[in-house]
């Protein structure tokens, strides 16, 4: 289908497309295998500029926005939802600064970040606040000019391989969510270690890791937006950063399916290829339409949130939600496809089911999608009621 | 340093088909490509201009959609890009060629350095980097593996040789020309691209060379080729199939009736 882009976003997804084919494909399985962070990917990332895809010009960017980094994301995973992952993790990790940080704070990281020299990450999780990000108890208490950190960040993706962390802290834990701040920590910093590397079902080549803080000093000038308003700063983070993942589910499941695709037309049984059986052909058919709506879905929010269309919340959870549950559904199928050989790992579709999964989880759960998809349905009938 | 690497497009091998009954290849539908060893070229051009400073200019003899490789050189990271293209350069053999790059270069004037792959993958004969040293008067050196150091004055190279390679020292001016082991060629970048979307392509025929027309094109090339073929299929032959137990069997039992003599050992049936 014709998604009618401009001559600039072709070549940004076709330079996406010759990465994945022709430096993260070959590695994939490999990097899957051994729990490997893609540095040498990060740097043919950075060279080829597609860090500065969603970055303003005026910091070193290219200009484009929400749609430009999902087209990146999407042709990345189609290769290695994992080393995507680093690539849409930085994203997510860079929005906040570009949505509430002072020009000071951008001139110091985004020309960074737009070359790829650095990659950013973003940590709100802790043991006990995931779905309920309310419920954070790391502490960022004013002392003199500074801010003292205290607490624990769990599962944050490129922990330990960013070099600037956005981290939600309690400014006032006397006032729950209002009385959280988002506070930049730079790699390096005293007192701000990491903690033990997670061992994953899917996303391996992306690390996860604990980030610590034991008494880590970090100045006021840190503070994103002001105090008080780090749990907005998370909201409208993920209001942009959610199309990104539904692209990154959509790259999975489109990666899935060309694979299965390919396989059903090499396989014979009974002296004819798979692909002439009517079972196989009704479930490839399903799956090319499940993607393409959720494609459609998907690309018209990540439009509508560069469009600075207000109210984005439901409909860029409605995008998460729906490209991650056809993710899930699509890979599912492509191995029953490739049947036997699809539940082995030489086969690349065992991990694109396993990559899959993650994107029903994380950046909301799919249920917290359909809560924040009903609330906003609800608000929207009272206001037509008055 | 002021370098050229000079290019040539070619038809992606990996799909060519030969008219049989004209013996020319078959372009259309047919994706052209920049000769695999010229993107080699390119790459060490930007690494020597990296290091170094200066300016890369890629040069290149042919019809005008040959652009398209220019272009797709400036957004490897090329400076500029010349074409030389006129009707009385064509069918031109690999003399006349050279003769069209040397003059070429010789417009640009100041090069210290000139680049290219070793071979086309088309024609593969691996005579115009030597052709144009000759023409310019200045020293070339083949298939080279690495550029160990380079300065204003000299360059210090290996080359690679059927078993190892030698150690070489050489002054500029000079023409190399490079084998896949030199470096791995980097993608484009989208500012490469966007850049050299706008690039302005020169364009230089027979008088902006005052090349004599007798020495260019057909008319200066004592070579021509007479036929271009796709070397015939094997015929015949038969095939074993079956478990390989069986097929292998088979095979022996018709070895041995067509009055073939095997080697020792290992055909008990």
């Amino acid at each position: 289908m014709d998604y009618f882009l401009t001559e600039e976003q072709q070549m940004i997804k076709e330079t996406a497309a010759q990465i994945a084919k022709e430096k993260i494909e070959p590695i994939a399985l490999e990097y899957d295998e051994e729990q490997k962070f893609p540095d040498e990917i990060v740097k043919v990332l950075g060279d080829a500029d597609l860090f500065r895809v969603f970055i303003p010009e005026e910091y070193d960017g290219l200009g484009g926005g929400v749609f430009e980094m999902s087209l990146v994301v999407e042709e990345l995973s189609k290769a290695c939802g994992g080393i995507a992952l680093s690539y849409a993790a930085s994203g997510l990790g860079t929005i906040p600064i570009i949505l509430f940080g002072t020009d000071e704070q951008k001139k110091k990281y985004l020309p960074k970040l737009a070359a790829g020299e650095m990659i950013a990450a973003f940590a709100l999780t802790e043991p006990n606040a995931g779905s309920d990000a309310s419920a954070i108890v790391t502490s960022a208490k004013s002392d003199g000019d500074d801010y003292v950190i205290n607490g624990t960040k769990q599962w944050i993706t490129n922990g330990g391989d960013a070099s600037i962390y956005t981290v939600i802290c309690m400014t006032d834990p006397t006032r729950g969510a209002r009385g959280s701040s988002a506070v930049l920590v730079d790699k390096g910093t005293e007192g701000f270690d990491f903690g033990k590397k997670e061992d994953k079902m899917g996303i391996r080549a992306s690390s996860t890791r604990e980030l610590i803080f034991q008494d880590c000093r970090v100045p006021k000038t840190n503070i994103l937006g002001k105090e008080g308003m780090g749990f907005m700063v998370a909201m409208k983070t993920f209001d942009q950063s959610r199309p990104g993942v539904a692209a990154q589910a959509l790259g999975i499941a489109q990666g899935a399916l060309d694979k299965a695709v390919a396989y059903s037309r090499e396989r014979h049984q009974f002296g004819k290829p798979v692909s002439s059986f009517q079972g196989l052909q009704f479930m490839m058919a399903d799956m090319a339409t499940q993607i393409e709506a959720a494609r459609a879905l998907t690309y018209q929010v990540a439009r509508n949130v560069d469009a600075g269309v207000k109210n984005i919340a439901g409909m860029s959870a409605m995008a998460k939600l729906m490209a991650s549950d056809t993710a899930m559904k699509v890979t599912t199928d492509a191995v029953q496809i490739f049947g036997g050989y699809g539940y082995m790992k030489e086969y690349p579709v065992e991990k694109m089911m396993r990559d899959a999964k993650i994107t029903q989880i994380y950046e909301g759960t799919n249920q917290i999608q359909r809560e924040v998809i009903a609330m906003n349905l609800i608000k929207e009938s009272m206001r037509k009621k008055g | 340093m002021n370098i050229v690497v000079c290019i040539k497009q070619v038809p992606d091998t990996t799909n060519v088909k030969i008219n049989p009954e004209t013996n020319t290849l078959i372009r259309e539908g047919v994706e052209s490509i920049i000769n695999p060893f010229d993107m080699y070229a390119i790459e060490e051009s930007l690494r020597v201009k990296e290091k170094m400073e200066g300016t890369v200019t890629i040069l290149s003899m042919g019809p005008p959609q040959v652009e398209d490789a220019l272009r797709e050189a400036v957004s490897l990271g090329a400076d500029n890009a010349i074409l030389l293209s006129d009707r009385a350069f064509a069918g031109a053999d690999t003399l006349a060629t050279s003769l069209t790059l040397a003059e070429g270069i010789r417009k640009i004037g100041g090069v210290d350095l000139i680049f290219m792959g070793k071979q086309a993958m088309d024609g593969d004969t691996g005579q115009v980097g030597p052709g144009v040293a000759e023409h310019l008067g200045i020293p070339h050196i083949t298939d080279i593996r690495k550029i160990e150091e380079i300065s204003e004055k000299e360059v210090i190279l290996e080359r690679l040789l059927e078993e190892g390679y030698v150690r070489l020292k050489a002054g500029l001016p000079i023409v190399l020309t490079v084998v896949k082991e030199i470096n791995e060629p980097r993608l484009p970048s989208l500012r490469g691209k966007m850049a050299a979307k706008k690039a302005e392509i020169t364009v230089w025929g027979v008088e902006d060379l005052k090349s004599n027309t007798d020495l260019v094109g057909l008319n200066g090339s004592p070579t021509q080729v007479m036929k271009i073929f796709s070397p015939p299929k094997p015929e015949g032959g038969k095939v074993f199939t079956g478990e390989p137990v069986d097929s292998v069997k088979a095979l022996l039992k018709e070895l041995r009736d067509g009055g073939i003599q095997l080697g020792v050992g290992g055909e008990k049936e």
